[in-house]
């Protein structure tokens, strides 16, 4: 394999695992915050042993969310040398600016929450976890204004070979930022909040702990729903925009090859074959492909074949059709997920006004304990199908993939980087899993019976027994 | 001054202060292998930089970050040069940061182990991976025409640079043994005081070994001299101090002088690459420069206007962190990891 596909394959995979953790620190740090404000303000003990619990998977899943986030930083320079020269002067800059604005916010703030539960005052303390929650929040900003970029650039200049920044403030209210931000940033939300209803749940069936996790599973519910009805609002201004900008991606988002029509239909699904270019087995529903696109129930979108000649024509001969299938059912199970989250979301909105919460219908909180897995299947479809719809090009009509790759590396050295960080990876996975079944298992009253404390080793079964 | 000659400058700072904060906290992941006894000792040692250690590896991701978007040709030089290097640093890194969280988590002799092991080699292999990327910074490294960087094995590891590396390793744990004594009590405050006086002398040797093959090895006492020489002579003033405060038990004042002689060795580092950054051994014409690895005027306009803004603040609250933290750690107190 050569070096292109290989750091392809690592960018990809370091990002999707990256990306299992960031939302889920966006989201808990919003619910541990939102946790220990109902604390400070109602003093009951209960919620600060809230935010002490969540707060413990929120810091376990934060580490390895920090790690991971460290090589997504270097990769661009390590694999994508070209890349960073070629943008460099305006791709770095919200790189730059997050580290300086949101990771030192981040990482200060949390040392602060974790270790100054006796140090400072309840306020500050307060104040510690908002900071963090808004650093997340501003840290997810700055790296979407350089992704935002990626799919839709402005405020720049090609000269002397490379773009030049003319305009941030272009940069910081790019159209695609303003559809992009709201969008992700809602399902991170989201991903954090059927987490907790999804672990409050699964203690619920067993009964466990009943008034800690109710409360728990209701604050999380209403952040839940909000949100999910959020990520599809915007999802929709999303597709939108995507049309206006970058068609090629819709089109591939459709499978559509030929022109769609007028009103346009949206398939539901397909069977593709992108050699020959056709569908069989389409199943289709009217109008809605127009009202995706346009929010009206009429209106033409551009087909692949078209759009392709018209690339060719504006950038020269080559194969301006990204990877149809894994854009067209990323988007379709992108879109599933998020529709199953809005349904367990207003379901459980409707037990809890029915004030059902005490006795809840097993089989539902058996789909909501399942429910947790619903945003990390939508955030990571949504992101590949954002990066994998954007091919052949790194930055939409600027440069391509292939050209953005480091020259001066062997595929000897991507490959031994790919083995080492998908290893290391695969082990911080499990490590994370196996953690968060412990600490979940032990629930929020048994929290402090590890770090080693001298514990007697007659209570194990192990030794004799003394009576 | 020029942007460029300001964006290179907070760089340096930013790696200045990388060395002085994350060079302590290096040392303390250091120590847990060679200064602590038992588990308990570990657990304080691990303790007294659990609120700063994140944010200290914050000042290397900004570094990284104001090179990406001030110098972005230096930063994929760079980056895309010293692949194999980078990628041995960010897995301990990656290891060191998780092994902190996870290692308190489950009460088992070989789960502790392994990450105590993660931690001790996370916290040694980056200070020496980056002195020696920093060391053949100066003595120069295989870059062409096209601005890339494509070494050999033996350009990035040879007798200098592995010097170097061995250099800032003594360092961070001198200077870390340093933090040990201000922030622990009883024992461990003085063995850890003991081992800082013990190492102290060579350290002084390995320092004076590295200015005197730079001396050979390098041009910048050629391009620099009289700053070098006021740095090298403030080096030793310093390191003077630092043993004589270690002596009479100052500890806040020995912290001071071994971080300021790490500062120094730092500085000199970037004083004698200025105006270059990365010096090509093939061809001084090839040099990279803060004027061809730049980002545009405007770029760096944007960029000094929001950095000077928010520098105070970032500065402010990270100094309060350490204020909040100031007091001493006792096994017997509820510790974190």
């Amino acid at each position: 394999m050569d070096t292109v596909m290989l750091s392809r394959f690592q960018f990809a995979s370091t990002t999707i695992f990256h990306y299992f953790f960031v939302p889920v620190s966006i989201g808990l740090a919003l619910l541990i915050a939102i946790m220990e404000t109902m604390y400070v303000r109602k003093g009951n003990e209960e919620y600060k042993k809230m935010a002490q619990f969540w707060g413990k998977l929120f810091l376990i899943n934060f580490a390895v969310g920090v790690v991971t986030g460290i090589l997504q930083e270097f990769q661009f320079g390590m694999n994508w040398s070209d890349y960073s020269r070629f943008v460099g002067d305006v791709f770095g800059a919200p790189l730059a600016i997050e580290a300086l604005l949101a990771f030192f916010l981040e990482s200060t703030f949390i040392g602060l929450w974790i270790f100054g539960w006796d140090k400072v005052s309840k306020r500050v303390h307060l104040l510690s976890i908002w900071l963090v929650a808004f650093g997340t929040m501003l840290s997810a900003f700055w790296i979407l204004v350089a992704n935002s970029f990626m799919q839709h650039p402005v405020g720049f200049a090609v000269n002397n070979g490379r773009a030049e920044m003319n305009d941030f403030f272009a940069l910081i209210t790019n159209g695609q930022l303003l559809v992009e931000f709201p969008h992700t940033v809602l399902a991170a939300y989201a991903t954090g909040a059927f987490l907790v209803t999804g672990i409050s749940a699964y203690k619920l069936l067993k009964k466990q702990e009943v008034s800690f996790f109710k409360k728990s599973f209701e604050i999380a519910a209403i952040v839940g729903i909000i949100s999910s009805i959020g990520v599809a609002v915007a999802g929709h201004a999303q597709a939108q925009y995507l049309v206006g900008t970058q068609p090629m991606k819709m089109a591939a988002t459709e499978a559509l090859w030929g022109k769609s029509g007028d009103p346009a239909p949206w398939t539901v699904w397909a069977n593709i074959d992108p050699v020959n270019k056709v569908n069989t087995n389409e199943f289709q529903i009217p109008y809605m492909l127009s009202f995706l696109s346009y929010s009206k129930f009429s209106g033409e979108v551009k087909g692949m074949n078209q759009l392709q000649a018209e690339y060719e024509q504006q950038y020269g001969p080559g194969d301006y059709i990204p990877p149809v299938r894994t854009t067209f059912w990323s988007f379709r199970i992108m879109v599933l997920a998020g529709t199953l989250m809005i349904v367990l979301g207003l379901y459980a909105m409707y037990l809890m006004w029915r004030k059902k919460m005490d006795r809840p219908n097993t089989w539902f909180m058996r789909f909501m304990l399942w429910g947790l897995l619903l945003p990390p299947i939508a955030n990571t479809a949504g992101w590949i199908m954002t990066e994998i719809g954007r091919q052949p090009w790194t930055v939409f009509g600027l440069m391509q993939t292939k050209d953005s790759v480091s020259p001066n590396i062997t595929s000897g050295q991507v490959l031994f980087s790919v083995i080492s960080f998908t290893t290391i990876y695969a082990i911080l996975g499990a490590v994370l899993v196996g953690l968060f079944i412990k600490v979940i298992k032990q629930g929020p009253y048994n929290m402090d019976q590890d770090h080693g404390q001298p514990h007697d080793p007659y209570n194990k079964g192990v030794g004799p027994h003394v009576s | 001054m020029s942007l460029n000659e300001l964006w290179f400058l907070l760089i340096a700072v930013l790696f200045v202060g990388f060395f002085f904060l994350e060079g302590f906290d290096f040392g303390v992941g250091m120590q847990t292998q060679l200064l602590a006894k038992n588990d308990s000792e570990k657990r304080v040692l691990i303790n007294s930089i659990g609120p700063f250690w994140d944010a200290n590896e914050v000042w290397l991701i900004t570094a990284a970050g104001a090179m990406f978007a001030a110098f972005p040709e230096w930063y994929a030089t760079l980056f895309s040069g010293f692949y194999i290097p980078f990628v041995f640093a960010l897995l301990a890194l990656i290891a060191r940061g998780v092994a902190f969280e996870f290692r308190g988590k489950r009460d088992s002799q070989a789960w502790k182990k392994t990450w105590d092991a993660c931690i001790f080699f996370g916290s040694l292999l980056p200070p020496f991976l980056l002195a020696v990327v920093f060391a053949s910074f100066i003595k120069g490294l295989p870059i062409d025409a096209d601005m890339q960087m494509r070494a050999g094995f033996t350009d990035i590891v040879n007798v200098y640079t592995v010097l170097a590396g061995v250099a800032v390793v003594m360092m961070c744990l001198v200077h870390g043994l340093m933090f040990t004594t201000l922030r622990t009590t009883g024992d461990l405050q003085l063995r850890a005081r003991k081992l800082a006086q013990k190492l102290l002398l060579p350290l002084g040797a390995l320092l004076v070994a590295f200015v005197v093959m730079t001396y050979y090895m390098t041009d910048i006492f050629e391009q620099r001299g009289t700053w070098l020489l006021i740095i090298i002579i403030l080096g030793i003033a310093a390191y003077v101090a630092a043993g004589y405060f270690m002596t009479k038990e100052k500890d806040s004042w020995a912290f001071g002088m071994t971080g300021a002689v790490f500062a120094l060795s730092v500085a000199s580092i970037f004083v004698g690459l200025f105006p270059r950054v990365m010096i090509s051994s093939i061809d001084q014409a090839f040099n990279l420069t803060i004027t061809n690895a730049a980002s545009g005027h405007y770029s760096l306009k944007v960029m000094t206007i929001v950095a000077l803004t928010m520098l105070p603040f970032v500065l402010g609250y990270q100094i309060w962190s350490y204020f909040i933290f100031h007091k001493r750690i006792h096994e017997k107190e509820h510790l974190e990891y």
